[in-house]
């Protein structure tokens, strides 16, 4: 099986090569103005007070505290993946404000983190995570983590 | 300000799950406008078309769509689409024409035939889609979005499930009384607990429904009202459909993360409260002077969020209102009388279109059972995804 990025190049390479994964979403940074965009922004700085700079990659900070978070008691509709023959397991979404940023980004916590572990203004990190798998191909994502709990 | 047009017809075709073609729900209600108005069809010089994009072709060419059903006579048609804002674009479409001069009579009219269960993003492989991206990354639906805002306002100001249950109770309350809504019963506090949760803490009675429903309007500039025998009609003062500023500081569907505000601050004013500020100050009203306000409850707890965007009250302070009841119908500023989405459902492009229905009977005094005393002047706000702005004031 390969492991491939559910979207390339907006979070870097989760394979340990044993020294640790210092894992990160990635975005990026305005050369011009320091605007950071997540997702990626590769084409145009959209900062309307900006001329347009060069728009290079930038990993985005680690932790931030909770923004919000709730979750998804019924199976959402396609392009999400989910065998329609298994129970349909909630999975828990959380919005982290990025202090350094300044923004806020979504993600799906780490599978087990339920509603009740979570509060606005806790600090989570960021962690990689696998969103779905086929025979072939494990398709990769970032997932957001309770600083503190266990991995 | 830069001018009135009249509203000179109304009508609706009731929302339901009635599952026929959106083109039948859209000539029902502009038959319906027309009658009201004491127009022949014949008569209408442009058609605008609030476009829907979940049924096919003809949805893309909605003015179009419309003008052929109805029968093809010249008049100039258009289509517009701009999400849950595709009505009040269309209104705002129709407005410019007249007050250019390039027609005297506009017919505006939405129409929706809505899927069951949660929206879905356009078919196919897309990842440079924003919206498709989130299904497909996150599993986020429309209603995760409404309960981040839930979970982050009580947070913030400590409001609860029981407050975001008022606005149901309310909005049931007011439905029950409007032929045109789909859901006509009343629903307790009690009701609203016991539904099944569907993305926390937002159950299923806090969460619009998805609907079939159509609404059109006849828009006339004043001097075409004048010599039609209009003696006062209803008149549209302002239309706000703003957009943005950079950076938005508020996570908004269907977007994966806000803009980054570390070259530049945001404004102290969200995107929402701009909305309904273009508004009054292009109708040079204030929240002060309205009698009703029709808002976008896409879920219960937005409500609350609208009162303090629209200026009925200050930031936290939403709840306050529902729970003395000042926005239900006797109340001192009513929202919604309606029966708003609670009631209705949405039928996308058709549902600003609704709200400017609701504020012409009221303001015509031709609200029934669920009439306003004295209503004089009225918003409605709403909010389409990808940033469309829109507000309309009315006044009599």
């Amino acid at each position: 099986m390969t492991r491939t990025p559910v979207v390339a190049g907006w979070f870097t390479d989760d394979t340990d090569d044993g020294d640790g994964v210092d894992f990160r979403l990635l975005g990026t940074r305005c050369a011009a103005c320091a605007s950071v965009f997540f997702p990626r922004e590769d084409s145009f700085c959209r900062n309307p007070a900006c001329g347009g700079g060069e728009l290079v990659e930038v990993p985005l900070s680690k932790r931030g505290p909770v923004w919000s978070y709730t979750d998804g008691r019924y199976r959402p509709p396609a392009p999400y993946v989910s065998d329609p023959d298994a129970e349909w397991e909630p999975y828990t979404l959380v919005a982290v404000e990025l202090e350094a940023e300044r923004m806020v980004v979504l993600g799906q916590a780490v599978p087990g983190v339920r509603v009740t572990d979570l509060a606005v203004g806790m600090e989570v990190e960021v962690v990689p995570g696998v969103l779905n798998e086929n025979a072939e191909t494990v398709w990769t994502t970032w997932h957001w983590r309770p600083v503190g709990a266990p991995s | 300000m830069s001018g009135e047009v009249a509203v000179l017809g109304a009508g609706m075709h009731p929302w339901g799950k009635w599952g026929r073609s959106f083109v039948q729900y859209g000539t029902a209600a502009a038959r319906a406008a027309l009658a009201d108005a004491g127009l022949d069809w014949r008569q209408v010089q442009s058609v605008v078309g609030a476009n829907t994009v979940r049924c096919g072709y003809p949805g893309y060419v909605a003015g179009a769509t419309f003008a052929q059903a109805l029968g093809w006579q010249g008049a100039r048609v258009s289509s517009v689409y701009a999400a849950c804002a595709s009505g009040a674009q269309a209104i705002n479409t129709a407005r410019s024409q007249i007050l250019a001069g390039m027609a005297d009579v506009v017919l505006v009219v939405g129409a929706d035939s809505a899927p069951k269960g949660f929206f879905a993003p356009a078919g196919g492989d897309r990842p440079d889609d924003p919206d498709w991206l989130r299904f497909r990354v996150l599993g986020a639906t429309n209603p995760a979005y409404f309960a981040l805002y839930a979970r982050r306002r009580i947070a913030l100001y400590g409001e609860s499930a029981e407050d975001f249950a008022l606005v149901k109770v309310k909005n049931a309350a007011a439905g029950a009384l409007n032929p045109n809504a789909r859901y006509r019963e009343a629903v307790s506090a009690e009701d609203v607990a016991a539904s099944a949760v569907v993305a926390d803490p937002l159950r299923l009675l806090d969460i619009c429904a998805t609907s079939d429903g159509a609404a059109a309007l006849v828009l006339s500039s004043m001097d075409f009202a004048r010599r039609h025998g209009a003696g006062r009609p209803v008149r549209i003062r302002a239309v706000s459909t703003v957009s943005p500023t950079y950076p938005r500081a508020v996570l908004d569907l269907p977007d994966i993360a806000t803009d980054s505000a570390a070259a530049v601050d945001p404004l102290p004013q969200s995107f929402r409260a701009s909305i309904a500020r273009a508004a009054y100050e292009e109708a040079g009203v204030g929240p002060e002077d309205l009698s009703l306000a029709e808002v976008y409850d896409l879920s219960t707890a937005l409500e609350l969020e609208w009162y303090e965007d629209i200026g009925l009250c200050g930031a936290g302070e939403g709840a306050k209102l529902v729970r003395e009841g000042a926005t239900a119908l006797g109340g001192r500023i009513p929202v919604n009388v309606s029966g708003g989405l609670a009631s209705f459902g949405e039928a996308v492009p058709a549902q600003a279109i609704a709200q400017v229905c609701e504020l012409t009977w009221q303001l015509r005094g031709a609200a029934g059972a669920r009439q306003v005393p004295r209503a004089r002047t009225g918003i409605t706000a709403n909010q389409g995804l990808f940033g469309h702005g829109s507000a309309v004031v009315a006044v009599r």
